[in-house]
């Protein structure tokens, strides 16, 4: 007993040495048997397929010829020479800044009221928010909406009402495109977010709630903030990491309500870009430089956030 | 022996005494907020504590209103498939039914049974896939959120990060290399292409992990000193308390698998999944108007069951339950 001991006491094992990382990894060994189905997969379908095509970046591709390296030429021409694209930064960045934080605070706020309710009003607002992203190509039903001749259904109830006196042309007037893509943007971006987020409330203990009752905790902001806020951080961060990649691969919207390209590019993003490259032009090469730009901006980004978030969550 | 039970002693007056402050403490603040029956009462309706009826009744028709302009895209293409051919051709679009009809759906059926290959067989092909990516996706990510988010092995911080950094990368050329992995792979053309992709995505995982990371560590401790493996930690401590995530999980999965089109992956005809055949069978023209509002909704069917029966089966929260500190 006292033998093996001083034995142990010969050689520590220090923390940060390579034994003691090799002795971790002894101890969590069931969890790298855990781990490994999917990171097998994830490995083989993701890490992969992603790694091989970022030096793609760095050639000029068009599917059929053997890629060939042109060094960085594609970022060069991507910010010097193309001018498509400045104003595709330049609308990514408008769509970013008005849908991202808006439509993660509108699910924050929709998942909370809906949290108050009883249990079968609950599941039926969660179902009625949810219903658009399970409904395929659901904003297509804008385009009536938005529709531009005097039949749009906006356009006759405005006329009906002597608001305006001839039809706007909603989808192709460059001063109303923004706002109504916008609009659109934020109506369907809820989806995913907003159903994590009603899980992250259901949840958080009700005994929190019971406590911050008996504490004296007045009413249902003073129990938001104090209370619900701090216990879903980990929902709060996952919710913003789907809301900032929604925010910055907007285009589909814009690109089925106002055509592609849309009048004087006033709808096209940095995402419909690398779509016109990448499948009408088949310049893959240029496409996977613009898809990199984007990666770096979002990366950038999602550090920002995990800044903020970062009291509330463990990593 | 002695001085222990003197010392005992001493200790249970301190915390009487202590006990008896919070008591007075807390009748204070309770009667501040009204009287101690009404909170009782508030409380036996099952609802929150903090709240008032008129908030309750402001916030349910702020939600109804804005419900309706969620719901308009759902109720117009059901009204749009129960239209007959001679309505559905009036512009602009009635948001009404004059004379509503079942032959979109006959028309479905009719030309679905006359395709070359069985109909029952793209049925079959699309419950089968997706049965299997929810059933695989669900036990692998529940496996590895665990772990990520509640072993602390080296590589821990590496993984974590790749996880998210994953979700976060676009690229319109990936689909070209993960068409090369998997014709190395020799799976084009074979379930499996259609299978693995979906299991393989991180958004689910990153869902479950930052979920678990919320679970009480001394729950886990507890599980270990009774000898319980990371395994059966997993399934039979953590897994129970994280229901309301698991079926946010499955309705993101099942979603998203039955959905799923073999693009170019797959192009033996025995082998397409059910929203490739539709989508080929509403290609055909402008005279099957109606079939493609018709085979939309037939689409959308088993998601919405599987959301409604996952979301009303998360009733009450389990979070923590057993565990009183």
């Amino acid at each position: 007993m006292a033998k093996e001991k001083t034995a142990e006491r010969k050689k520590p094992i220090e923390p940060g040495s390579w034994r003691h990382t090799l002795h971790e990894m002894k101890m969590n060994q069931a969890c790298y048997w855990m781990m490994l189905p999917f990171f097998a997969l994830f490995t083989f379908f993701t890490v992969i397929p992603v790694v091989m095509s970022l030096p793609l970046g760095l050639t000029s591709f068009n599917l059929v010829q053997f890629p060939r390296y042109i060094g960085l030429q594609n970022f060069y021409s991507l910010f010097v020479n193309d001018d498509v694209f400045l104003i595709a930064v330049k609308n990514t960045l408008i769509f970013a800044i008005f849908t991202g934080p808006f439509s993660y605070v509108l699910s924050f706020i929709l998942a909370w009221l809906i949290n108050e309710m009883n249990p079968f009003l609950k599941v039926f607002f969660t179902f009625v928010f949810y219903a658009p992203s399970m409904t395929p190509s659901a904003f297509v039903i804008w385009q009536l909406v938005f529709s531009g001749d005097s039949y749009g259904y906006l356009n006759s109830v405005l006329l009906d009402l002597g608001i305006i006196n001839t039809a706007k042309q909603w989808l192709t007037d460059v001063t109303y495109m923004m706002t109504v893509v916008i609009i659109v943007q934020l109506w369907t971006s809820m989806g995913a977010g907003f159903l994590a987020l009603r899980a992250g409330f259901q949840g958080i203990d009700t005994s929190l709630y019971e406590a911050g009752a008996i504490e004296g905790i007045q009413n249902r902001f003073q129990e938001l903030f104090t209370i619900t806020i701090p216990a879903m951080g980990p929902s709060l961060l996952f919710a913003a990491v789907l809301a900032i990649s929604g925010a910055f691969t907007v285009g589909s919207v814009g690109a089925a309500l106002c055509g592609m390209p849309s009048t004087a590019y006033a709808v096209h993003t940095i995402m419909n870009h690398a779509q016109d490259y990448g499948s009408i032009r088949y310049e893959m090469g240029y496409a996977s430089a613009i898809c990199f730009v984007l990666f770096a901006v979002m990366l950038i980004c999602n550090k920002i956030i995990r800044g903020v978030l970062s009291k509330y969550t463990d990593n | 022996m002695a001085e222990t039970l003197v010392n005992n002693a001493a200790i249970t007056d301190s915390l009487e005494a202590e006990n008896a402050k919070a008591l007075k403490r807390l009748r204070k603040r309770q009667k501040k907020r009204g009287s101690i029956e009404k909170a009782k009462v508030k409380k036996s309706k099952g609802k929150h504590i903090n709240g008032s009826l008129g908030g309750d009744i402001a916030i349910f028709i702020l939600l109804a209103l804005l419900g309706i302009f969620m719901l308009f895209p759902l109720y117009y293409s059901i009204i749009q498939s129960f239209k007959p051919i001679s309505e559905l051709f009036v512009f602009p679009p009635k948001l009404y039914v004059l004379s509503p009809t079942g032959e979109n759906f006959s028309n479905l059926f009719k030309v679905a049974g006359n395709l070359w290959v069985p109909f029952s067989r793209y049925v079959f092909n699309s419950v089968f896939i997706t049965i299997v990516i929810t059933l695989m996706h669900v036990f692998v990510v529940c496996c590895c959120a665990y772990c990520l988010s509640k072993c602390r092995f080296p590589g821990y911080n590496f993984l974590n990060q790749l996880i998210v950094t994953s979700m976060l990368f676009t690229s319109t050329a990936t689909w070209i290399m993960q068409f090369v992995v998997m014709a190395k792979m020799h799976m084009i053309n074979t379930y499996w292409a259609l299978i693995l992709p979906s299991v393989a995505t991180s958004m689910g995982l990153y869902l479950m992990r930052q979920n678990m990371s919320t679970i009480n560590d001394a729950i886990i401790d507890a599980a270990k000193v009774d000898g319980a493996g990371a395994f059966r930690t997993c399934w039979q401590v953590v897994i129970p308390n994280q229901k309301p995530a698991i079926a946010t999980l499955i309705i993101f999965v099942f979603q998203g698998a039955w959905n799923v089109q073999g693009g170019a992956l797959v192009y033996k005809e025995d082998l397409k999944t059910l929203p490739t055949i539709m989508s080929q069978i509403a290609a055909s023209g402008i005279a099957r108007q109606g079939i493609i509002y018709a085979s939309a909704v037939v689409l959308m069917i088993p998601p919405l069951v599987i959301f409604l029966i996952a979301q009303s089966n998360v009733m009450e929260t389990m979070a923590n339950s057993g565990m009183k500190d």
